[in-house]
């Protein structure tokens, strides 16, 4: 909507996203440098509720939202449809979801996303947890983090499984672009979207965006706390082109996880002295995850062949069948 | 409840027609730290625009950076993020 002397932001204020929201901070960002010929498949989450509570839309794009699992599938029948009728002519699509909908309920529709080649942009946003309904544990929660359905008490010490490396899982599918971000650094954010949707096929970005909330912590802290995961090393961020590590964000000063665990509740009971062990397995996940090198991230059996195309089934664009 | 509408009379599935319409929903009385901006210190580099969760900041007619404080819902981060220390927190009151 306009408003006078202001404007228009792809994705408009007025939701009502936490203040501090660090998913509202980079969905903004993805959709500055996705720019307006875009079109959105939504998943359930965070994002599609705050953003349009109903009569409201924050979204100056089209903008769909369908079910929790099918914000991959809803793109790609978009992408399809487009294609067949033979308006897909500068028009990007992306899809986004939370922690949830992609790695826990959303994996088997983005899965047959990656599988079949579609011209799609799939962005994550891991604030690791369904902080949307009262902070429960996904798979994309951290060892160790305190939720309410892996709570901290004297029989337990939170989250016992360990964070599902989404990435890998899309580099696995043979996908020509794979990244990581964090709204900390919004350039870098930004310039993995605009590569990413010039890219042919699928892709995927993964950003961790802290929840004040979910996580715990002072509104003001949410870019310091996401700084602190890279920097510490708890949250990698790389870029994996055709398979093959590009490039890796190495931290100028690398610091003990101690620094990103403080501040936050949802780790508050690391420091209670029975569970001093659980901070070093952490800082021993970081040294692990700051090993990778630059290089092949190929595992075996995936082939460099290039894609096979069945030209029978590219249908002609609808103008040309008409006349 | 009379002006609500009812389910006879919402828009089929739901669809939102006016795309940004939830400029119109005012999130500013959320806050209750508001943020200040001093213009001697500003350097107009837009890091605070940049990281606005609510997108509250905006450029005024002095190409300074201004809070829209009908949306800002006060959560600091332009005042921890400004790198000239132009912004400070100060308490809400009337």
């Amino acid at each position: 909507m306009e408003r006078e002397g202001r404007i228009i932001n792809l994705m408009e204020p007025g939701h009502t996203g936490c203040a501090g929201c660090g998913q509202a901070i980079a969905a903004r960002l993805v959709m500055k440098a996705a720019g307006p010929k875009v079109i959105v498949a939504n998943a359930t989450g965070c994002l599609e509720v705050y953003t349009t509570t109903y009569p409201r839309s924050s979204w100056e794009v089209p903008w769909i939202h369908s079910l929790f699992e099918n914000a991959a599938s809803v793109a790609s029948g978009m992408e399809a449809c487009l294609k067949a009728m033979g308006k897909y002519d500068g028009i990007k699509i992306i899809a986004q979801a939370g922690d949830g909908g992609t790695a826990d309920i959303g994996i088997g529709c983005l899965s047959g996303m990656f599988e079949r080649r579609h011209d799609i942009l799939y962005v994550c946003y891991d604030n690791e947890g369904y902080m949307n309904t009262g902070y429960q544990r996904s798979s994309l929660t951290p060892f160790a983090a305190r939720t309410t359905t892996s709570p901290s008490g004297t029989l337990s010490w939170g989250n016992v499984t360990r964070k599902k490396n989404m990435p890998l899982i899309a580099v696995a599918h043979g996908v020509p672009y794979v990244a990581t971000a964090t709204p900390a650094e919004p350039r870098d954010l930004m310039r993995k979207v605009q590569k990413a949707l010039e890219i042919e096929g699928s892709k995927y970005l993964h950003i961790l965006v802290p929840c004040v909330p979910g996580w715990g912590y002072e509104s003001e802290e949410t870019l310091e706390l996401a700084r602190l995961a890279v920097e510490t090393g708890l949250f990698p961020i790389f870029e994996i082109e055709n398979g093959v590590v590009t490039k890796i964000r190495r931290p100028k000063e690398r610091k003990p996880v101690e620094a990103y665990l403080r501040p936050q509740k949802r780790f508050a009971h690391l420091f209670q002295q029975e569970n001093e062990q659980l901070v070093a397995e952490m800082q021993q996940l970081a040294d692990e995850n700051l090993a990778i090198e630059e290089g092949p991230a190929r595992l075996f059996g995936m082939s460099s062949l290039p894609e096979m195309k069945n030209e029978e089934l590219d249908l002609p664009p609808k103008a040309e069948t008409e006349g | 409840m009379a002006d609500l509408p009812t389910w006879k009379t919402i828009n089929h599935a739901c669809l939102v027609f006016t795309p940004g319409n939830t400029v119109e929903y005012l999130t500013g009385d959320w806050r209750s730290m508001r943020p200040e901006r001093t213009d001697e210190k500003c350097v107009k580099c837009g890091e605070c625009w940049m990281y606005c969760p609510d997108a509250a900041i905006y450029i005024d007619e002095n190409g300074y950076y201004a809070v829209d404080y009908d949306y800002c819902k006060g959560c600091g981060i332009c005042a921890k993020e400004c790198p000239h220390g132009a912004i400070v927190m100060v308490e809400e009151c009337e």
